[in-house]
């Protein structure tokens, strides 16, 4: 077991810095999801993390070791790679042996290691086989069974999930959390599925443009986002963003007045979609309802107040027809006041 | 439209198979049907009687099975060098960026311009020089030259083939670069490297200009054929040249779908 020290890592490939002084301390047995668009660097810190990408200036620290410059071999880690990586010249039970052989382990606890690891992933009853004959998914059970084979203090996960369809997905996702918190294994899990992110990790740590926006438990980025980035990126659908005027620190949303962390000017209300009471139109927030989708569990409402377009989650069976106009009341404590300009959180209204 | 096509397609598979098989067959003719069989005319489909004579008078003669001993000794070590010295270019092309990667590609192919003819003097001088003239050796090292593009163009592409991630997971799990290599690149390599060894060896085996430039007596089989059959009977001619001609076809053919590889058609 070990913690996980990021310092000040930075990366440049050229004259574009990929990263930019990330800073990040996972603690020991901490689940740790890095979630950002494609291109954020959130990869690139994972690989720098495993050795397998160098870094221009910073340091990692595992378990109180400074790892910066050991290569890759001595590190000590697991990873599981988004092409899952499976051996295909070893069987199954080659493959997840493989790092436990590579340590030089003798027969009966590559045996015993091997059994625990293929019966944790359900895997046992492919252990003969050639991985050219197992499906994606049962590839990628093994790629999970050669990581915690070895019981590594860290394991990094690369999108693992992404090559899997949708149900397998889900299936795999509950698997993976019930292992990894039985293992109780120091994880970090690079993801541009947010729904993944909030679902496995203890803490997220949002990525955007090499750097970190975001590092906080999963509900509190939901909830409060610090910019309208992780707002509109963590979430579906994203939150909305309603432009208002202040006045006097009181923020104008149609018939409602609600305090407002600025005295006065333009701020950015962002409330989720599911944060709306739904009113009549003179006694909040007039709506202007254009399409309604109906998802079985609730509506999904697309609609406009003023001239701009917002999304509204209700229950079924309240969810208005396209074309009328209803009033929207915000669940005032759950509004996240955002700066017109700058897009980045104000602190919470009263 | 589609029958068209299908039928331009066929010819055209039509016309470069007779384009190769045609002359192959005529040689055998050649060689099978006695001195009679050479001159007739017209051409029967099939000989009247084959004539084992020829073949065998021809691996009667002398210092043929020598100059056959030369050849494997300066093919097999044409395939050795080019596999030691081609795999590990062809593992950097595929695996390490590095200024001028593209160019090195470009310079890799260009040691095949320069026309051997223009350089067969000077080498024939260096090779007295060091003693290497009238060596299977030195032919070796010549067609070593020869195949040397191919051997690390073919191997690169199958290095290109093996996911990165697969070296990089060996790594993870404790391995050195030199050990993710031999324990999960090589094997996976392993097929496709024995057929750019097989291709190495049928370009030495099939070379006949510089061998027959740096050899006086220490003759390869073409170059010694090359010689002693100008001055023979035509099936004599024809027997050698069939004898020549199937070593290649058949490893050739054994290997076909690596060499595919290396011109991008199917990986697999």
């Amino acid at each position: 077991m070990a913690d996980i020290q990021i310092e000040r890592v930075r990366k440049d490939f050229g004259a574009v810095r990929a990263l930019d002084e990330i800073t990040l301390h996972v603690a020991d047995g901490e689940f740790v999801a890095l979630l950002g668009p494609s291109g954020c660097g959130k990869t690139t810190l994972l690989r720098i993390v495993a050795g397998l990408e160098t870094r221009t200036a910073g340091r990692i620290v595992i378990g109180g070791r400074d790892l910066s410059d050991v290569p890759t071999r001595n590190r000590g880690l697991a990873m599981v790679f988004q092409n899952y990586a499976v051996f295909p010249h070893m069987t199954v039970y080659e493959n997840i042996a493989f790092g436990l052989r590579m340590q030089g382990a003798d027969t009966t606890r590559v045996q015993a290691q091997v059994k625990r690891a293929a019966e944790l992933l359900h895997i046992e009853m492919l252990l003969d086989r050639y991985p050219a004959k197992l499906s994606g998914g049962q590839r990628q059970r093994v790629a999970v069974a050669r990581a915690l084979a070895v019981e590594p203090p860290v394991l990094l996960m690369d999108e693992p999930l992404s090559n899997l369809d949708a149900l397998l997905r889900l299936e795999m996702r509950a698997d993976l959390k019930a292992i990894l918190q039985e293992a109780g294994t120091t994880t970090i899990y690079v993801t541009h599925d947010q729904t993944e992110a909030m679902g496995l990790a203890d803490r997220i740590a949002v990525m955007h443009g090499g750097r970190i926006v975001q590092f906080d438990t999963p509900m509190a980025v939901y909830g409060r986002p610090q910019s309208t980035f992780v707002g509109g990126f963590v979430g579906s659908p994203p939150m909305n963003f309603i432009k208002v005027d202040v006045t006097g620190g009181q923020a104008k949303l149609g018939a409602l007045s609600l305090p407002a962390p600025v005295a006065s000017g333009s701020v950015l209300a962002g409330i989720r979609a599911e944060d709306f009471a739904l009113v009549e139109r003179d006694k909040g927030l007039p709506f202007n309802v254009l399409v309604v989708e109906p998802l079985g569990s609730h509506a999904l409402m697309t609609g406009r107040v003023a001239d701009q377009i917002i999304r509204v989650v209700a229950p079924p069976d309240t969810a208005h027809a396209a074309g009328t106009e209803i009033g929207l009341a915000p669940v005032q404590q759950r509004i996240v006041w955002m700066d017109a300009g700058s897009g980045t959180a104000l602190g919470r209204s009263a | 439209m589609n029958a068209l096509r299908r039928i331009v397609y066929a010819t055209g598979i039509i016309a470069i198979c007779a384009w190769v098989l045609v002359p192959i067959y005529f040689i055998a003719l050649g060689a099978f049907g006695g001195r009679g069989g050479v001159f007739a005319w017209p051409k029967t489909g099939l000989p009247d009687r084959v004539l084992l004579g020829a073949m065998q008078r021809f691996l009667e003669i002398e210092g043929v099975w020598e100059a056959a001993l030369n050849s494997v000794i300066a093919a097999g070590l044409c395939m050795l060098l080019s596999i030691a010295l081609g795999a590990p270019a062809g593992y950097a092309l595929a695996r390490f960026r590095f200024r001028g990667a593209n160019l090195y590609r470009l310079l890799i192919l260009m040691t095949r311009a320069f026309p051997l003819a223009i350089l067969a003097l000077p080498l024939t001088v260096s090779f007295i020089r060091i003693g290497l003239y009238d060596t299977p050796y030195g032919v070796a090292l010549i067609h070593t030259a020869l195949a040397l593009p191919f051997a690390a163009l073919i191997t690169s592409s199958l290095f290109v083939g093996i996911p990165r991630e697969l070296e990089e997971a060996a790594w993870i799990f404790g391995c050195t670069r030199w050990q993710a290599f031999l324990k999960v690149v090589l094997p996976l390599a392993l097929p496709g490297i024995a057929a750019t060894a097989i291709f190495a060896f049928v370009i030495s085996w099939n070379e006949v200009f510089a061998a027959s430039i740096l050899t006086v007596r220490e003759r390869t089989l073409t170059a010694y054929l090359l010689k002693i059959l100008s001055e023979s009977p035509l099936h004599y001619r024809f027997a050698g040249g069939l004898l020549l001609i199937v070593p290649s076809v058949v490893f050739i053919f054994a290997v076909r779908k690596y060499l595919f590889a290396m011109w991008g058609i199917a990986n697999r």
